[in-house]
């Protein structure tokens, strides 16, 4: 009887501990995964590292620097904006893209606006304009003034005129080249995207 | 069994459903805006008749060189005043006419934008700017906006470089480094008037630098 007995707690002991390691070794796969899931979706991995920072904005050399950020392997779309300071239709959509950005975060929708200001208006132009109108979205700086090398390599059907964006979520992309004239035209263009998304 | 092949079938059917759905979800290539017409290096170049500054009209027929010859070339550039792009280029634009003009090529400009839109590009605007930088080259009005769609021209500032067959030989940038002047390193405007010259073709024959889109209304 007290042999049943011992059994009977050591059993249970047993069960206990294997139970609390299972639960313990669960819990710890459902945190690394969603901390993987994060972790895929802003890839710092293959985020291309900036040459230098202009105060908080990711400034980089060549187009070589930057070229990661068009093949990110993840479920985030990305809408890549091609802008500069000085470019009119580019500010004029600005505000579509900024709002964007902000109603579709929940759907891995992240706009990233490239600047292609002047290398010498960067900190006199773009810094001062990036504040005054507290952009939400991602701004960076292409400094590659050698555009030649590099236009094709975001699309062969971009001529060069600006504004235009790129956007893609693995292999599936679109290009605009002219700029938006509303939310909703850029809405309509990311549908399919997010529909993908949500799908997979 | 045929419970199974039943299940078997719609599972079928739901996976073959996912996959329609996704289509629907597959991505158009291209936007109707992309699809450019215009001139391709070895076509001829189009005609145009338009005026200039000093209120003359200016076609291929009476553009002279700089020793008032018929050219051998045309260096066909759709610029404008108000681009800061454009304003970058302008001091490479008033050297390529001295130094090409009197070779037989000498620029020919074209401003495309709409004064309706951009008031800075309006003609008076264009004389205006012509006087103040010292341009000896013609300066063109597209008045009507008619003539840039011929060319296939998007932005400015952009080149076309005609022979004197009227054949466009080289299309694309002046430089490569449209924005700054000091980081040029490669010309690929007077290396295609040099092959030209040499009695070849260019190479590159088409180049691309970023610009400010044509405006129109």
């Amino acid at each position: 009887m007290k042999k049943l007995k011992l059994w009977l707690i050591l059993s249970m002991i047993i069960c206990l501990f294997l139970s609390d390691q299972v639960l313990s070794s669960g819990k710890g796969d459902k945190v690394s995964s969603e901390k993987f899931h994060e972790f895929n979706i802003n890839r710092p991995d293959l985020w291309p590292e900036p040459t230098s920072y202009a105060g908080h904005i990711p400034v980089y050399e060549k187009f070589s620097n930057i070229e990661p950020m068009f093949h990110l392997d993840n479920d985030t779309t990305y809408i890549i904006n091609f802008w500069a300071t000085w470019c009119k239709p580019c500010l004029e959509e600005l505000p579509y893209l900024e709002e964007v950005n902000e109603k579709y975060k929940k759907d891995k929708i992240k706009v990233i606006l490239c600047s292609l200001d002047f290398p010498k208006q960067i900190e006199s132009k773009l810094l001062p304009f990036v504040e005054k109108k507290k952009l939400k979205s991602t701004v960076v700086v292409l400094l590659d003034g050698n555009f030649n090398e590099w236009i094709d390599k975001v699309s062969n059907e971009w001529s060069g005129a600006i504004p235009v964006t790129y956007i893609y979520n693995g292999n599936k992309k679109y290009f605009a080249d002219a700029p938006f004239h509303s939310t909703q035209e850029l809405e309509e263009i990311i549908k399919p995207f997010i529909l993908n998304n949500n799908l997979n | 069994m045929k419970k199974l092949l039943l299940i078997s079938m719609s599972l079928v059917l739901v996976s073959f459903t996912g996959q329609s759905a996704k289509d629907v979800g597959s991505v158009k290539k291209t936007t109707e805006a992309t699809e450019i017409t215009g001139v391709k290096v070895g076509e001829k170049a189009p005609y145009f008749k338009l005026k200039n500054i000093d209120g003359k009209e200016y076609s291929f027929k009476n553009i002279m060189d700089g020793n008032g010859n018929k050219p051998k070339g045309y260096i066909v550039i759709f610029t404008c005043n108000t681009c800061p792009v454009a304003k970058a280029n302008e001091q490479r634009i008033i050297q390529l006419h001295e130094k090409y003009a009197s070779k037989g090529y000498p620029v020919v400009a074209i401003q495309p934008n709409d004064p309706d839109v951009v008031p800075g590009d309006s003609f008076n605007a264009m004389k205006t700017n012509a006087k103040e930088k010292g341009f000896e080259f013609l300066y063109l009005f597209d008045d009507g906006q008619e003539i840039f769609p011929k060319y296939g021209a998007t932005k400015t500032p952009e080149v076309y470089l005609v022979d004197s067959n009227l054949t466009v030989r080289y299309h694309g940038a002046i430089d490569d480094n449209a924005r700054d002047e000091e980081g040029v390193k490669e010309k690929f405007l007077e290396n295609a008037i040099m092959s030209i010259e040499k009695g070849q073709d260019p190479k590159p024959e088409t180049t691309k630098a970023v610009g400010c889109g044509i405006k129109t209304s």
